[in-house]
């Protein structure tokens, strides 16, 4: 079963993440209502709106903070299944299906942890979440937990001092000092992660959620709060994050200038529905994202009105 | 705005210019609320006359007694407070600063510590005697290295992973009941009963936590508590197997390699070619306590380096962003409380041990508390504040026992053990005031890449749950 990707295809890249038919429902409060889209893999996918479109439920959703009332979500590793597997998985009462090459996850039936410990999707949240009172490299080293965790023998071969896990340790210093010298930060990896700057706080939380190890990051808002500059920088950051790493992102915005300029593809919500789905140029240009943003002129409301009332 | 400076100006910067009618007033203020305290607690006395009718005896001396220690000392703080304040900050910056060339060699320290505490039994012997020595060692050695441990245990549950646990006596009692139950009714060895004790404490430190933990912060502390008290309820109400509240008598004592420490022929005295004295059981248990409580410390240091320290004090910090990065939450709660509850079950088995007798009297809320403000009062999660603690609160519980000349001031009815709460409670306010956060509020990095730098307990959460 394919979804189709709206009014304008974003290309024919296969898909990472499939939404479909997504509702939430919070008593009689539908905060998103029958929402699909896709992210297509080694895109940057943004999904804008107005405030209280219903945006960062979405994210919760996909990052299995909120289970959805409705709606399925599945998430593509590795090579793109073939047609049919999704559906098996689906009916069956399993929440993931792994091979060699990959899998598929339904990320509506896992937990937050899981998804991140097994369908590789990190998230960043809207007021940075550190661990303000560890340091820059701690931060990092709890984002390593579940591989080293394995290394250490579940702490039986860490008390003991193996070297397997003293190796292992050392890999994931290497591995949070290179992503310090990506933001920047390496002189600071000694000091409290809640003593940085604001800009480097939010640069320090999505390299937190890298060495997680994501194929698909999750950004809610990251260009909050930055100054131009720093937004510009971010810009880049994120560019390199997905040619560098390979990683597919969806990021929530409001700063047209990250959104437009970096975005391959953009979803933008009202009240909890999908109202357009495209390239930025496409959406740079639909009436209905115009009317959603800018409000829309009063003949065209009369207009609409007329037309209710046949 | 100029006279609500005005106002605060007496309370904060007294000696810059005292303004006396103001501070006057502020401690006559304070001695008419001291009045309204002391009067229904302090100004009558009950007693019965010889028609068993109540008599009540007005003490008008002693509310006036406390009423002026209160006018005065407020007025004592106003006056000398603040340059006592700045003197003491003073000292402390100097000291700090005498101490930073000598802060590289601060491992000697460590292991100058260490020395004295293994050479604690043989000092005592020394300075006190063979008679007085059984107090020093007993009564403040070994009871104080229990709290320690009770106290290190509680905090890789509090301090590290920041859960509020006010039922931890439930896995000291549990620890040394299995000990108690298994050695008298089976004959098992102390040897045996201790690693046993841990894993049945361990043991239902999971299946307390199975569904106390998705809690969070008061729901938590409550559950806990609660807790706490139910273990302590079926040891009373459940006589056929833990005797209820008259305790289990007769439990063995530790043997060292088999050999008891009695005047027998195979005596641990008698092997060894020594005169038999009561004191070779006291440093022998002296010893072990050591070993427990330095052994927990061990433990503790290393798993706070390990993936799963780290795990635990990130879930301290904000457990939504733990979760955000893939940690599974209730496995590394449960892990932290299971552990905690590992070293209280050790720790009960020695108390246990060391009376040969235990009752449900000794697991009370009371020790939950004390033991909770031991790691409260030493810096959550420090070591060694935690150490620190424990000598202050359970050696100052201990001195107060040694305090019998005070009976020549306050009369032979005087008992100073009786004001160990207010003492407990002097200290928690004094420690509100100067050290919000503990003794030692300083956070130790578990990772350094270039320098080792403390960070300060003001960016350090608490824990919420």
């Amino acid at each position: 079963m394919s979804v189709s990707s709206g009014d304008a295809p974003a290309g024919v890249k296969p898909p990472i993440l499939q939404v479909e038919h997504l509702t939430m429902r919070f008593g009689g409060l539908v905060a998103v209502n029958d929402l699909s889209f896709d992210v297509a893999r080694g895109d940057i996918t943004a999904l804008i709106g107005p405030n209280g479109a219903g945006k960062t439920t979405v994210f919760n959703c996909i990052t299995g903070f909120y289970k959805p009332t409705a709606g399925r979500i599945a998430l593509y590793r590795g090579a793109t299944p073939k047609p049919g597997t999704l559906d098996a998985l689906t009916n069956s009462p399993r929440r993931f299906a792994t091979g060699d090459d990959g899998g598929i996850f339904l990320l509506e039936r896992m937990g937050d942890s899981e998804i991140t410990a097994r369908a590789k999707v990190a998230r960043t949240f809207q007021n940075i979440r550190l661990f303000t009172g560890m340091t820059v490299l701690e931060n990092l080293m709890v984002a390593q937990h579940n591989w080293l965790n394995r290394a250490s023998g579940y702490s039986f071969l860490g008390l003991a001092g193996a070297k397997s896990f003293r190796d292992a340790e050392a890999q994931a210093v290497d591995i949070a000092v290179q992503w310090l010298d990506r933001i920047g930060l390496k002189g600071r990896a000694d000091d409290p992660a809640g003593a940085l700057p604001y800009g480097d706080q939010r640069r320090l939380e999505i390299a937190r959620a890298m060495c997680t190890g994501p194929v698909l990051l999750c950004l809610d808002e990251p260009a909050a709060g930055l100054n131009p500059r720093e937004s510009a920088e971010l810009n880049e950051f994120l560019m390199s994050i997905r040619s560098g790493n390979g990683t597919s992102l969806l990021l929530i915005e409001h700063d047209m200038s990250v959104v437009m300029e970096i975005s391959d593809h953009i979803v933008v919500l009202e009240y909890g529905t999908k109202i357009s789905d495209g390239t930025p140029q496409f959406i740079q240009n639909d009436p209905k994202v115009i009317a959603a943003y800018l409000g829309v002129e009063d003949d065209e409301v009369d207009e609409a009105e007329t037309e209710l009332e046949k | 705005m100029a006279q609500s400076e005005d106002i605060g100006g007496v309370a904060a910067e007294p000696s810059a210019s005292l303004d006396w009618p103001k501070a006057l007033r502020d401690a006559g203020l304070l001695a008419l609320f001291t009045l309204g305290l002391s009067f229904p607690i302090l100004a009558f006395r009950t007693r019965q006359d010889l028609t068993q009718g109540l008599v009540l005896d007005p003490r008008w001396g002693l509310v006036a007694t406390v009423v002026a220690i209160a006018f005065f000392a407020r007025l004592g703080w106003l006056v000398f407070g603040g340059a006592l304040t700045r003197g003491a900050a003073a000292g402390a910056a100097r000291v700090s600063r005498a101490l930073a060339p000598v802060k590289p060699y601060a491992w000697i320290f460590r292991y100058i510590v260490l020395a004295l505490l293994a050479a604690y039994p043989f000092l005592a012997v020394l300075f006190t005697g063979t008679g007085g020595a059984l107090k020093w060692i007993d009564n403040f050695g070994i009871q104080i290295l229990i709290y320690v441990m009770l106290g290190w245990g509680l905090n890789i549950v509090v301090g590290l992973a920041g859960l509020l646990d006010l039922g931890y006596v439930a896995f000291y009692a549990v620890g040394a009941y299995s000990t108690a139950l298994l050695s008298t009714h089976f004959g098992f060895s102390f040897w045996i009963c201790l690693p046993l004790a841990g894993i049945f404490a361990a043991f239902w430190g999971i299946m307390l936590g199975f569904p106390v933990l998705r809690l969070r912060g008061d729901y938590l502390a409550i559950v806990t508590l609660a807790f706490g008290e139910i273990i302590r309820l079926v040891i009373i109400n459940w006589v056929e197997l833990t005797n209820g509240a008259s305790g289990i008598s007769g439990i063995p004592r530790p043997t060292f390699f088999g050999l008891p420490f009695n005047a027998s022929d195979e005596g641990f005295a008698a092997f060894f070619g020594l005169q038999f004295t009561p004191l070779h059981r006291l440093f022998f248990l002296f010893y072990l306590i050591l070993a427990l409580a330095l052994l927990t410390n061990w433990v503790t240091v290393r798993l706070r380096r390990l993936p799963i320290g780290r795990a635990w004090e990130a879930l301290r910090e904000d457990e939504i962003a733990c979760r955000s990065l893939g940690i599974d939450t209730v496995i590394t709660k449960l892990t932290a409380f299971s552990i905690g509850a590992m070293f209280g079950g050790f720790a009960g088995a020695f108390f246990a041990a060391r009376l040969g007798f235990i009752s449900p009297k000794s697991f009370e809320f009371m020790e939950s508390a004390v033991i909770l403000s031991i790691v409260v009062l030493g810096g959550m999660g420090s070591q060694i504040g935690v150490a620190i603690a424990a000598i202050v609160m359970i050696g100052g519980t201990e001195l107060l026992r040694e305090l019998t000349w005070l009976k020549a001031v306050f009369g032979p009815s005087f008992d100073p053990t009786q004001y160990r709460m207010l003492l407990f409670g002097m200290a928690m306010v004094a420690m509100m005031v100067w050290r919000p956060r503990g003794l030692i509020s300083n956070r130790e990095p578990s990772i350094v890449l270039h320098e080792k730098r403390a960070i300060g307990g003001d960016m350090v959460k608490e824990g919420h749950g």
